[in-house]
C-alpha cells in the first residue's frame, strides 16, 4: 500500500486584491485522480501551482506524505511532475535533444529510453526536427513523453489534452491510467472528462467568488 | 512574548494606528533640533580658519550624506525581513523608505556642489564621497524605478526586496573601490576641514543637526507608511473605521 | 514498453526504485544546464556574434569623436575597452533568462529538484563563456587599433577574462529581477551598472598598468576577489528573483 498522500489543508491565496483560493480542501491517495474543474478565472491553475510549491499560500498548507511540503521543497519536487498550459520545450531544439535536457537535469536517462518513450507518443517520425517546426499536438505530445519519462509519483497537470485529437486524448487516458495503477497520483485541471475508473476519481470543483 | 510584538508589527491596523500616535513624538524634537542645530552651526560657531564662513554648509550637507546612508540600509533591511518572513508591512516601509533616501542623497549632492563651487572654484570634482553619493542616487533610483515597472504590488515588494539586499552588499564595496580609485588620482578633497578635531561649538551645532534628521526621518517615514498603508490595504474592512473621525 | 527499470509487479517498488537509483547528481545537472545553452547559441550562431561587432563599432566610435593620434587614444585606451566591454556584457545579458522564462524550461528547472542557484550559476557560465571570454580575446585587438603595445595584451585578455566574470555574475542578477517586465533594455542597464563600477574602476586600472608595462597583479586580484564574491552571492540573488518571477 502506497505511503504517497497529497494533502491541501485550508488553503488561501490571494493575488493583487483578488482572494483566487478561498479555503481549498482536499486529500488524495496514492492510485488516485483528483480532477480539477471550474470556469477560467477560478483559480485552477494557481491551485496546482500552489500544490507544486511555486505559490505560496497566505494560508495553510501542501502536505505530501504527511509532511509539509516546505520542510523539504527540492526533495518534494524530485517527486513530482508539472505541466503547465505550454508544453515547456526550446523551439530550437528537436523533442530528443529537449527531452535529454529536460529530464536528464532530473534524472539520469539513456538513449534509448528516451526513443521508447517518444515512440510511445508516436513521434519517432519528427523526432529530430527542431520543434519550432512541429505543430501545438506534436508539442504536446513531447511534452507527455516527458512526463513519462520522469518516472515519479505525483503528477499535476493543467490542461493536458489541449491541442490535441481524439487519438491523443485517449493516449493521455492511457498514461493517467498507468500511473494510477502504479499508485501513482494525478491531479488534473481539464475541462472534459478523464476517461479513468470512476472509483479512483474525485472532483474538486472551484467557482468564481 | 518578544515574538507576539514582532507579529503584531505585521498587522496592518495596528501599524496605521501606531505610526500615527507616534509621529508628534519624532516630529517635534525633530524640529527643535533642527531649528537648534542651525542657529548654532551657522549664527553661533565661529568661521573656520581656512574656509570662511564656507564650510557652514556642513550643517546640512554632512547630516544629509549619513542620512542617505542610513536610509538606505534601513530600507534593505525592512526589504530583507519582508522577504524572509512574508511580511507585507516590513515591504510597505521599504517602499516609503526610497523617496526619503533619494531625497537625502539627493541634498547631500547639492549641498556638496555647493560646498565646492566657492572653495574651489568648480560644482563637481570627482571628489570620492561626492562619487559614491551619486552611485548611491543610482541605487535609489534603481530600486523605484524596479518597483514602478512593476505591476504587481506583491511582486515589486519582493523583486525590489532582492534588489535592496544586493544593493546595501555593494554599497561597501562601490565606497571601497571610489575611494581607491581616488587615491590613484591624488584629487584634492574639499571636504575635509582643515582643523584635525573639531571644536565643541563646530561639534554640537552638528551632533543635533544628525539627530534632528534622523528624527524627522522617522517622522516621515511614519507619514509615508500611514498613507502607503492605507494604499495597499484599501479593500480590506478596517479602513473604514479607521479613517472615518 | 517499459519506461521504468523494472516495472513488473510492485507498481511502487518500481516507483521508489526509478526516483532513487537514477537522480541526477548536480554535477551532472550543472553540467547538462551548460552544455544546453552552448548549443542553444550556436543553433542562432547569427546572433552569438553581436556583442563582438557591438564592441567593435564602440570602440571604432572614439577614434571618431576625439582623435585618430594613437599616442592621445592610448592614454583613453583603457577606458575606452572597458566601458565597450561593459555595454556588450549587457547587450547579452537581457537573453540569459528572457527566453527560458517564455517557454516554461526556467519554471521547470525550478521543479527539478536540483539547486536552482547551481543551474543558473551554470547558465551564467555558459554566458560568460560566449561573451565575456570572446571579449576577452577581442579587446587586445581594439587595444592595438588604439595604440596599445603588443606586450600589454596579455594583460588585456587577463583583466577582461576575469572582469567580465564579475560582469557576467551582476548582469545575472539584473536580468534575473528584470524577468517580466516588457521593454527591460534600459532598466536592466539602470540596475546593472551602478553594481558593475568597481569592476570598471579595478579593471581598468589593471588594463591601464598593463599598458604602460607596470605590474597589474594589485588591481587584477582585486577584481578576482570580486569574481569570486559574485560567484558565492550572484547565483543565489538571481535565483531568489527567479523563483519570485514564478509565484
Amino acid at each position: 500500500m502506497s505511503e504517497r498522500s497529497l494533502q491541501g489543508e485550508n488553503l488561501h491565496l490571494w493575488r493583487g486584491d483578488r482572494h483566487v483560493l478561498r479555503g481549498v480542501q482536499l486529500s488524495l491517495a496514492g492510485g488516485e485522480c483528483l480532477q480539477v474543474t471550474g470556469p477560467n478565472g477560478t483559480g485552477k491553475t494557481s491551485l496546482l501551482r500552489t500544490l507544486c510549491g511555486l505559490m505560496y499560500p497566505e494560508e495553510g498548507r501542501v502536505l505530501w506524505a504527511g509532511q509539509d511540503v516546505r520542510s523539504d521543497l527540492p526533495g518534494f519536487h524530485a517527486d513530482l511532475a508539472y505541466i503547465g498550459h505550454e508544453p515547456p520545450l526550446k523551439v530550437d531544439l528537436t523533442p530528443r535533444e529537449n527531452l535529454y535536457y529536460w529530464i536528464g537535469v532530473r534524472r539520469r536517462i539513456s538513449r534509448p529510453e528516451l526513443d521508447d518513450a517518444l515512440e510511445r507518443v508516436g513521434a519517432e517520425q519528427w523526432r529530430d526536427r527542431p520543434v519550432r517546426t512541429l505543430s501545438a499536438g506534436q508539442k504536446r505530445r513531447v511534452a507527455l513523453a516527458g512526463l513519462a519519462l520522469m518516472a515519479v509519483p505525483l503528477w499535476l497537470l493543467d490542461e493536458p489534452t489541449t491541442n490535441l485529437d481524439a487519438e491523443g486524448q485517449r493516449l493521455v487516458g492511457k498514461l493517467i491510467e498507468e500511473q494510477l495503477l502504479r499508485g501513482g497520483l494525478v491531479v488534473a485541471a481539464i475541462h472534459h472528462e478523464l476517461p479513468v475508473p470512476g472509483a479512483t476519481l474525485r472532483r474538486l470543483e472551484l467557482a468564481h467568488e | 512574548m518578544a515574538w507576539t510584538w514582532f507579529h503584531r508589527l505585521g498587522s496592518p491596523p495596528y501599524i496605521y494606528a501606531l505610526a500615527g500616535r507616534l509621529t508628534p513624538w519624532f516630529a517635534w524634537p525633530a524640529g527643535a533640533l533642527i531649528v537648534g542645530g542651525l542657529y548654532g552651526g551657522l549664527v553661533l560657531a565661529p568661521p573656520d580658519w581656512q574656509q570662511g564662513d564656507g564650510f557652514r554648509i556642513i550643517y546640512v550637507h554632512a547630516p544629509s550624506a549619513w542620512m542617505s546612508l542610513m536610509v538606505y540600509t534601513t530600507m534593505a533591511v525592512a526589504a530583507g525581513t519582508g522577504l524572509i518572513w512574508r511580511m507585507k508591512v516590513a515591504h510597505a516601509v521599504a517602499a516609503s523608505c526610497a523617496p526619503i533616501g533619494a531625497s537625502f542623497t539627493f541634498a547631500a549632492l547639492v549641498t556638496g556642489a555647493l560646498w565646492g563651487q566657492p572653495m574651489w572654484g568648480t560644482y563637481w570634482e570627482w571628489d570620492p564621497r561626492l562619487t559614491s553619493e551619486l552611485i548611491l542616487l543610482f541605487l535609489y533610483l534603481g530600486y523605484m524605478g524596479l518597483r514602478s515597472a512593476i505591476e504587481d504590488v506583491q511582486r515589486a515588494d519582493r523583486m525590489s526586496a532582492v534588489l535592496a539586499v544586493v544593493g546595501v552588499v555593494n554599497v561597501p564595496i562601490i565606497h571601497y573601490s571610489v575611494t581607491w580609485w581616488n587615491s590613484l588620482h591624488q584629487a584634492p578633497s574639499v571636504m575635509k576641514l582643515a582643523k584635525p578635531t573639531m571644536p565643541p561649538s563646530m561639534l554640537i551645532p552638528l551632533l543635533m543637526m544628525l539627530l534632528g534628521f534622523t528624527l524627522f526621518f522617522f517622522a516621515v517615514l511614519l507619514v509615508r507608511l500611514r498613507a502607503e498603508v492605507l494604499s495597499r490595504e484599501r479593500s480590506a474592512t478596517w479602513i473604514r473605521e479607521a479613517v472615518s473621525p | 514498453m517499459s519506461e521504468y527499470p523494472g516495472d513488473t509487479e510492485g507498481a511502487t517498488a518500481a516507483l521508489v526504485s526509478a526516483v532513487s537509483t537514477s537522480s541526477a547528481s548536480p554535477l551532472d545537472a550543472a553540467r547538462l544546464a551548460l552544455s544546453r545553452d552552448l548549443r542553444l547559441a550556436f543553433r542562432k550562431r547569427g546572433q552569438l556574434v553581436q556583442p563582438l561587432v557591438f564592441f567593435a563599432i564602440v570602440t571604432t566610435l572614439f577614434p571618431l569623436a576625439i582623435t585618430p593620434e594613437l599616442s592621445r587614444l592610448r592614454d583613453v585606451a583603457p577606458g575606452v575597452l572597458w566601458v565597450a566591454a561593459l555595454l556588450s556584457s549587457l547587450l547579452a545579458l537581457e537573453f540569459l533568462f528572457r527566453d527560458d522564462a517564455y517557454d516554461g524550461t526556467l519554471e521547470q528547472y525550478a521543479l527539478s529538484g536540483q539547486s536552482l542557484t547551481w543551474l543558473l550559476f551554470a547558465k551564467t557560465a555558459a554566458h560568460w563563456l560566449l561573451t565575456g571570454l570572446p571579449l576577452a580575446l577581442m579587446a587586445p585587438l581594439a587595444g592595438m587599433s588604439l595604440g596599445v603595445p603588443a606586450a600589454a595584451v596579455p594583460g588585456i585578455v587577463a583583466s577582461v577574462a576575469v572582469g567580465s566574470v564579475a560582469l557576467s555574475l551582476i548582469g545575472a542578477v539584473g536580468a534575473a529581477l528584470t524577468l517580466g517586465i516588457k521593454r527591460s533594455g534600459a532598466l536592466l542597464s539602470l540596475l546593472t551598472l551602478p553594481l558593475a563600477m568597481p569592476v570598471l574602476i579595478f579593471g581598468a586600472r589593471a588594463t591601464e598598468l598593463a599598458i604602460k608595462g607596470g605590474g597589474y597583479a594589485a588591481p587584477l586580484q582585486l577584481l578576482g576577489a570580486l569574481a569570486v564574491l559574485g560567484v558565492t552571492l550572484a547565483p543565489l540573488a538571481a535565483a531568489a528573483a527567479v523563483r519570485i518571477n514564478l509565484e
